[in-house]
């Protein structure tokens, strides 16, 4: 069983537009949507959710205003601003519990959070699962991590061939979540200066966490100076492009449809996504070998 | 007054709409630009950024010093993040977990733990005209943005306009990044996807208390779910961008709207007053 995380750095370079469709052309996989705190992929794969669980994660301080002497010293050691006026700010709190060990007169409580849901659902293409993390929560990386080892358990016990990721946009801690361990991670690319600028940034995270990168060049004929400045980029660091795709509304015309765009056009994209996965399933099938 | 530019989803053009926008203001006055895309800082690239002034910024980790160490447990117990972990007779510290809180040196009974700073990222700084832009850069591999958004916003000078890029998502790098601005301007598209994330943005900023409008993104492409979201959650729609190849090679090229597209400049100028508006009437209702 081999795991592909598709990454970009720069947010809407059309991951979820990708991996739905990837969801339509694998034959044997789990989905991942790992992008917890704006997860997309659901709304193309209309999954029915077979199994809800909470994701209980980090604490926030409470100060019990009856018992609190006003001495200030939570407020003059919190490191986060959390703590004004002695009540405690529950969106800065980090949970680091200072104030609760510091308090002279036990004030302070630390109380769990729910800091959103995970969910196991069917769907046409097979078994997702994915994630709602509460709104401005912490603990996202957790999360992350969370989803894909369930979604390797199920990989393992159905003895499928392929885990199947929908990552972040970033480099931070959702995304490290997400690339540490996989076999391979597709990084999908713009021929946009942001697009290459934040492409760079990302393959070097995959070169930090020991991940091979591969590169898809979406919408490359935006701009074919920067796709040939991306492809010399690639060669020059010797990473595979998998695939390159062509700007057409029809990926944006299926997603209002609520499909993948395999499955409404047979387009030249709808080629070129296939492509793309063969590219992907060979090199996960070499590195079997 | 502090502006954000946030959106939920990735790529729906705050950068775009940050970077026009400061520089049509900055005709009139000094503006400043506050990158708080710490993962993906792009402003620079349509601003030529000259960097300035570099500075890195570092978070507060434990060192312990183990000839005062009688290796108690005390700070592995107090460490809710687990970076630090005791066995038998050597001291673990993991500093990628470390959030930097303090409690551990703080409550150590031998006084045997200091605190190191420990780099996690850059703060540049540097000028394109009148727009000072300010940004923060994640080292590679480094897990946690918000220090570095903090430090980031510690430039913010009051008596100017300000405008914030934030990062994509609604998590804690958000949260940090739109706290404590005035006006949440929220950069979406008309699909699905655009119409999901922003509705978990505004979420966001309800729960921050604070007030929003909306830009509305390549219009053309897509439904009007966008907009009919917006007139049932009472949310102005101030600015409509259409799908256009021209605008989306321009932004190819690093090259800002109103410097490809100068008719573009009055729009951005009705957009701060706008907000002006919006954000005075909010005070007065407080």
């Amino acid at each position: 069983m081999k795991e592909v995380v598709v990454l970009s750095g720069k947010g809407g370079t059309g991951k979820t537009s990708i991996v739905a469709c990837f969801a339509v052309l694998a034959r044997s996989k789990v989905l991942v949507d790992s992008d917890v705190d704006a997860a997309d992929l659901y709304l193309l794969l209309q999954p029915e959710v077979k199994e809800e669980n909470e994701f209980w994660s980090g604490q926030v301080a409470f100060i019990d205003e009856e018992k609190c002497t006003e001495c200030g010293l939570c407020q003059e050691l919190c490191r986060f601003e959390a703590i004004q006026d002695y009540t405690v700010d529950p969106i800065s709190c980090e949970g680091c519990g200072f104030c609760y060990q510091v308090c002279p007169v036990n004030a302070v409580t630390m109380h769990s959070c729910m800091a959103g849901h995970w969910f196991t659902s069917d769907t046409r293409y097979g078994t997702l699962v994915h994630a709602r993390l509460g709104i401005a929560e912490e603990n996202s990386g957790k999360l992350v991590t969370l989803v894909r080892n369930k979604a390797r358990l199920i990989a393992e016990k159905g003895d499928l061939h392929h885990i199947i990721t929908d990552g972040p946009p970033g480099i931070g801690c959702p995304a490290i979540a997400s690339l540490s361990g996989a076999n391979l991670a597709l990084l999908v690319t713009e021929p946009t200066l942001s697009g290459i600028h934040d492409l760079e940034r990302v393959v070097s995270l995959c070169r930090h966490f020991g991940v091979l990168p591969m590169v898809c060049i979406n919408k490359y004929d935006i701009n074919e100076e920067n796709t040939h400045r991306i492809e010399n980029y690639c060669y020059s660091e010797g990473i595979e492009i998998g695939g390159k795709i062509l700007f057409d509304n029809i990926i944006t015309e299926a997603l209002a449809k609520g499909l993948p765009v395999v499955q409404y056009s047979n387009s030249k994209v709808t080629q070129q996504i296939e492509e793309l996965w063969q590219a992907i399933s060979t090199e996960l099938d070499k590195q079997d070998k | 007054m502090v502006i954000s530019v946030a959106s939920g989803k990735g790529g729906t053009g705050k950068t775009l709409v940050a970077t026009s926008w400061a520089l049509a203001l900055s005709s009139n006055a000094k503006v400043q630009l506050l990158d708080c895309d710490v993962e993906e800082p792009n402003a620079h690239i349509f601003l030529h950024l000259q960097v300035d002034q570099s500075q890195p910024v570092s978070i507060a980790v434990p060192k312990v010093d183990e000839t005062k160490c009688t290796y108690c447990g005390k700070c592995a117990e107090v460490c809710v993040y687990n970076a630090i972990a005791v066995v038998q007779t050597k001291v673990l510290i993991f500093a990628q977990l470390c959030h930097g809180c303090g409690a551990c040196s703080y409550l150590c009974p031998e006084s045997a733990i200091t605190e190191e700073s420990r780099e996690i990222g850059v703060l540049e700084r540097g000028h394109c005209g009148n727009v000072e832009l300010i940004q923060g850069k994640l080292t590679i591999g480094e897990p946690m943005a918000p220090p570095i958004i903090r430090e980031v916003k510690k430039h913010v000078d009051p008596t100017r306009t300000v405008i914030i890029d934030v990062p994509p998502g609604t998590s804690c790098p958000v949260v940090e990044a739109v706290k404590g601005t005035d006006f949440c301007l929220l950069v979406t598209e008309p699909t699905p996807f655009g119409l999901n994330d922003l509705s978990l943005a505004v979420e966001v900023v309800q729960k921050l208390q604070i007030p929003c409008g909306v830009i509305i993104n390549r219009v053309g492409v897509g439904d009007d779910r966008v907009e009919r979201y917006c007139v049932e959650e009472k949310i102005p729609v101030l600015l409509k961008i259409p799908l256009d190849r021209e605008i989306a090679i321009l932004y190819s090229k690093g090259i800002p709207l109103i410097e490809g597209m100068p008719q573009w400049r009055d729009a951005f100028l009705t957009l701060l007053q706008d907000i002006e508006q919006i954000v005075s009437a909010s005070q007065v209702v407080k």
